[in-house]
């Protein structure tokens, strides 16, 4: 093997991969599909939805965090994992409110896809039914924080590509939620629809404006093959 | 440095260099001088500091101990736990609510008081207690309340309508005992301050490392990671500056070691601060001191001055030319999770207190990105009692794992609560006939976080390789109920969640809500099912030691109390969580119909 490079098992499947990657970048890279939404590839990871937690080496750990280590033995796709992020998913659900069914994100949207993708039929928990603003003060950007899953991608997004920190949190707990910067609103930041905070939103809390139904519903993303199929069309088709 | 428009501001930002990483120190300065931090002083101080407003909120809201309106001229914290509960704290607050016209939560309508619950304040051999600002009185009772308040009001009407800041105005029950019932070696001995420092000093630092190896010291916090072990990482983490911090963010209710190791040994713990700093070539050492124990700042500064006075801190310490060291001491603002070491690092970074992600370690990359070694309060008095006293004194009591002794916060139904200092490997049975409570119907032991102990295991010993705690004991009589005390600590850990991540932000909320069904009696067989299921995914994803622990305390009383969830279990298949009646009320209203309550 060439220096830096090392391998890894993921589900017993080997991977061959370089130092210093994510082992869910890694496992992208190789076809190999985790489950996950508040990673996105463009990003620093944050860890905070915890769908993609694997059991590594024995122990729990979320992948978009874990750097790859040489003979690290990884667990994916077993029931007990994919039941905890089912639950995960749930409990964002209920967290905020989500009417899929009139959502203008309906069909491109992360959470969704992944509620179908692990089998979701309707939430066991109840719902916290939350009231927040909406900020409507931005003749291009939509804010609708009820859609809110706290994955932080804006907040990263503003903060690094864009260098504007648009967005941080507000309060903890149950009670924590997005805060625009200064006193006006979203309207009142230099914020603009062509930020890449305002288009790494993995569901519809952020929504651009007079751009919501330019795709129709039954041609978006997600409705015709479930989430992740992009990534596993990557791997080829392992030796018979 | 461009002027806020506010002299105050203006000294406070100087006073830290303009230095954004601590913001801590401004907001807790504003918060004491206008008894809240408004939108206008945040945008000032964001100016000052030169960061976002965003950034400021961010760390601003997420403190229980900063206020963003304006609140009485004082704030009155009583501790709610389970402990303060048991010895009447509802009494007291149904008598300040009542003395005030108030409801908790609520500010006085003459703006003398505002009135709160609070997470525990370490003070459970003392219950019910409360801060009074900075104060703390201890062992109230509904009759002292009026006192109390006479004397807050006395202080204002003799001033010149300019309130007196809580903290110069006598109080009665204004007293904290040490209430050290069982001394050993740790807190025995009054030694010669600096004798730990003089020790090591006569050593190269990897052979002081070395002899806190030999010991075998592993932290107090409970973890028990070994001390010696963390040294070498953060030694052979990248050149360059390293940093000691003194973790005194003492958190877990129902423990309150540290503030006796603080107020009666603070000498010792800055020993121990001392001599980490020599082992690791740290510089300066930090002590996070949480909100709840500010009342111990202006000693522990006193005893920072005689030090210096004596030479054991700033340069030359005890003469050796090669050696400086400075201590600062950082006040919290109200946060358990600063507790955990990655979360503190962020507060005393100005930030809210999130934990980070490891790797990477806080030995690699600690605070200000710089490897750094958090240790406990008591770990750090173990140091300094290891260098006084040698490695095998030390490693004589206790078992081959758990070396040493360990202080035991004992609290609840028991005659004698208070500091016990006793051999690791002693079993509860043990403890529990020390504090003459033998008949104790269950055990909660290292807090809410622990796990709780039936009677069957009362045989069990207390070290790292069995039952491994930072020392919160917390007895409950056989008639206590066991659901009621789960549901409090299920408030707790949703109270306290950082809300970082999915699983704990959500779940511990839904952990409540679902305990609070059960004890009520409105949980089904299945709903214990899902409540046990939704604990296991908490316990498995979450990030940080908070939410992989919270659902412990339902976990362990379902495994070890079966027959208290049976007891109040509803009968029927299903019961809705959902009051359909209620929910209808504000669409009926809207709709100007009335509901048809009779057909639910």
């Amino acid at each position: 093997m060439p220096l830096g490079t090392l391998q890894f098992t993921i589900d017993g499947i080997t991977v061959q991969t370089q130092e210093g990657q994510s082992l869910i970048a890694a496992c992208d890279a190789a076809g190999l599909y985790i489950p996950r939404l508040c990673y996105h590839p463009d990003l620093r990871p944050a860890g905070n939805c915890r769908v993609c937690t694997c059991r590594i080496d024995g122990h729990q750990a979320a992948a978009c965090v874990t750097p790859v280590r040489d003979g690290m033995v990884v667990e994916n796709d077993t029931p007990q994992l994919n039941a905890d992020r089912l639950a995960l998913i749930e409990m964002m659900f209920v967290e905020g409110n989500h009417p899929c069914p009139y959502c203008v994100a309906s069909g491109d949207c992360e959470l969704q896809a992944l509620g179908y993708r692990l089998g979701m039929t309707a939430p066991v928990y109840p719902f916290f039914w939350p009231r927040h603003e909406i900020d409507a003060s931005h003749p291009d950007i939509f804010l609708d924080r009820e859609r809110c899953i706290a994955c932080s991608r804006c907040i990263e997004a503003s903060r690094m590509p864009d260098g504007k920190s648009v967005f941080s949190y507000e309060g903890r707990g149950i009670a924590m939620h997005l805060h625009v910067d200064g006193w006006g609103g979203l309207g009142a930041t230099q914020m603009a629809a062509i930020d890449k905070a305002a288009h790494v939103c993995p569901v519809a809390c952020i929504v651009i404006r007079r751009d919501g139904y330019r795709i129709p519903n039954g041609q978006r993303r997600f409705d015709k093959t479930p989430i992740g199929t992009d990534i596993e069309a990557r791997r080829k088709a392992p030796p018979s | 440095m461009a002027s806020t428009g506010d002299a105050f501001l203006d000294e406070q930002i100087a006073l830290v260099g303009a230095d954004r990483g601590r913001l801590m120190d401004v907001l807790r300065a504003v918060q004491t001088r206008y008894g809240h931090v408004s939108d206008a002083s945040a945008s000032a101080i964001a100016a000052g500091l030169g960061m976002h407003v965003g950034d400021v909120i961010d760390a601003l809201s997420f403190y229980a101990f900063f206020s963003r309106v304006p609140a009485g001229r004082f704030q009155i914290r009583l501790s709610r736990t389970p402990i303060s509960r048991i010895h009447g704290a509802d009494a007291v607050a149904h008598a300040f609510c009542q003395a005030l016209g108030i409801a908790m939560g609520e500010t006085s309508p003459d703006g003398l008081v505002t009135l709160n619950w609070t997470s525990d304040i370490g003070m459970a051999d003392q219950e019910p207690a409360a801060l009074v600002d900075d104060v703390v009185v201890t062992a109230l009772t509904p009759e002292v309340v009026p006192a109390i308040l006479a004397a807050l009001r006395a202080a204002i009407d003799a001033s010149t309508g300019i309130p007196s800041p809580g903290n110069r105005v006598p109080l009665p029950h204004a007293r904290v005992h040490p209430n050290v019932i069982q001394a050993g070696p740790l807190l025995s001995r009054a030694a010669r301050r600096g004798d730990g420092i003089r020790a090591a000093l006569l050593l190269p630092p990897e052979q002081v490392v070395a002899r806190i190896a030999a010991a075998r010291l592993r932290g107090r916090g409970g973890a028990g990671f070994p001390t010696a072990l963390k040294w070498r990482l953060c030694r052979n983490g990248p050149d360059g500056e390293r940093h000691i911090i003194c973790n005194a963010d003492e958190g877990e209710p129902g423990t309150f070691k540290d503030r006796v190791l603080l107020s009666d040994f603070a000498d010792l713990v800055f020993d121990g601060m001392t001599i980490a700093g020599y082992a690791l070539g740290a510089p300066s050492g930090v002590m996070y001191l949480r909100a709840e124990y500010a009342w111990m700042l202006p000693a522990l500064h006193d005893v920072l001055a005689a030090r210096r006075r004596l030479g054991l801190l700033g340069g030359a310490i005890c003469g050796h030319d090669a050696f400086g060291f400075e201590i600062r001491i950082q006040s919290g603002a109200g946060a358990y999770i600063c507790g955990e070491e990655s979360a503190l690092i962020e507060s005393l970074e100005g930030k809210r207190g999130a934990p980070r992600d490891r790797p990477p370690f806080p030995t690699e990359h600690g605070y200000r990105d710089r490897p750094t070694a958090v240790n406990n309060v008591e770990t750090l008095a173990c140091v300094a009692r290891i260098m006084e006293n040698g490695p095998e004194t030390f490693a004589a009591l206790g078992t081959r794992e758990s070396t040493g002794t360990k202080l035991m916060s004992l609290s609840g139904d028991c005659p004698h609560p208070g500091l016990y200092e006793v051999p690791f490997g002693i079993t509860l049975n043990g403890l529990l006939d020390l504090a003459g409570a033998p008949d104790a119907g269950f055990v909660q032991v290292g807090g809410p976080s622990g796990r709780s102990v039936a009677p069957k295991d009362f045989g069990r010993r207390l070290a790292y390789e069995d039952l491994s705690t930072g020392g919160s004991i917390m007895i409950f009589g056989p008639d206590r109920d066991v659901l009621d005390i789960v549901l409090q600590f299920a408030e707790f850990f949703a109270d306290e969640s950082c809300g970082w991540c999915t699983p704990c932000r959500v779940g511990t909320a839904l952990l409540r809500d679902q305990m609070a069904h059960v004890a009520a009696g409105r949980a089904t067989l299945r709903d214990i099912g899902a409540l046990e299921s939704l604990a296991g995914t908490v316990a498995r994803t979450s990030r940080c030691g908070l939410g992989q622990t919270a659902p412990n305390p339902i976990l362990s009383t379902m495994r070890d109390f079966p027959e208290r969830y049976e007891a109040r279990l509803h009968a029927a298949d299903f019961v809705s969580k959902i009051d359909l009646v209620a929910a209808q009320r504000e669409s009926a209203a809207l709709q100007g119909r009335h509901p048809v309550e009779e057909l639910f």
